[in-house]
């Protein structure tokens, strides 16, 4: 039992927290894809810093999602985007999907399939 | 009395030329006064408060805001769109209390449009042209930049700083 406990200790830190926002993604990711298998912080990184046209997340949010950001038109500040220098992010899921929806439109011109918004916030939560 | 006969004829004539001036100032493009209402909407504060300033609703008319409010998913290049619900609640504050001293039948979609914005922000040497793409400025819709106390929707002149 004793071991057991050690072990728990050591597993459960590394476990990644459920977020009910990304819980939907991975859900709605399941539906979109019969092969989807996880969310990728890697390739939520990569997401993060691709251009299209001459915008990318990075733009607004800086090249560090721990970072204040600064609007690209009205140049008011941008709270950061991690929870690590900000706790607030990503707790309500219906902010989360309001602000996807005209991000992925300002940036992509288009919506952001739920495997995009899932790896997104796979790499904006794990930063450290 | 008599004495205070020709005062009160001055006074009043006074006060009637002052309220003609105001539904006349800037060709009926007036701002409203007060601006703001002293009861705020939260609404309003934290959705439109998320990107620029959340402009008070006396800078433009009724029909100006209906037509921004009616076309969020293309707001000046950018997707502000809302939930249905959030856009009646803010749509009603905005038309509950626009400009009351806009006599004009006009609508602009931009604050930066109206006859008293431009008397106050344009052809004065303080405000070049070019002052609006200075890197602490960026916009004409980043009030805060020079107006002090912007945040609390107060404009008056002796507040200004210009960024260099």
């Amino acid at each position: 039992m004793k071991k057991l406990l050690f072990l728990a200790g050591l597993v459960l830190p590394l476990q990644v927290v459920a977020n009910p926002a990304q819980d939907a993604y991975r859900i709605a990711a399941k539906q979109e894809s019969a092969t989807f298998k996880d969310f990728s912080a890697q390739r939520g990184q990569v997401f993060y810093n691709a251009k299209s046209g001459d915008m990318s997340c990075a733009t607004c949010h800086t090249e560090s999602p721990r970072a204040q950001g600064k609007h690209n038109s009205t140049g008011k500040d941008i709270l950061p985007l991690a929870p690590a220098t900000n706790p607030e992010r990503f707790t309500d899921a219906a902010k989360v999907e309001k602000w996807f929806k005209r991000n992925c439109n300002d940036v992509l011109k288009r919506a952001c399939s739920a495997q995009e918004k899932g790896d997104f916030m796979a790499y904006v939560l794990s930063v450290k | 009395m008599r004495k205070i006969l020709p005062l009160l004829l001055a006074l009043s004539l006074i006060s009637s030329i002052t309220l003609a001036d105001d539904g006349q100032k800037y060709g009926g493009e007036n701002r409203g006064k007060p601006l703001q209402p002293s009861q705020l909407n939260s609404k309003w504060l934290q959705e439109c408060g998320s990107c620029h300033l959340a402009f008070p609703p006396g800078l433009l008319p009724a029909e100006s805001w209906r037509r921004v409010m009616s076309g969020l998913d293309k707001h000046f290049g950018a997707d502000a769109s809302l939930t249905p619900d959030e856009n009646r609640e803010i749509t009603a504050f905005l038309t509950t209390h626009p400009s009351n001293r806009w006599t004009a039948n006009t609508a602009p979609l931009r604050i930066t449009e109206s006859n008293w914005f431009k008397s106050k922000h344009e052809g004065k040497q303080e405000l070049p042209a070019d002052v609006w793409k200075r890197p602490a400025i960026k916009s004409p819709a980043n009030c805060q930049a020079c107006h002090l106390d912007g945040g609390k929707s107060r404009f008056d002149e002796d507040r200004v700083s210009i960024p260099k």
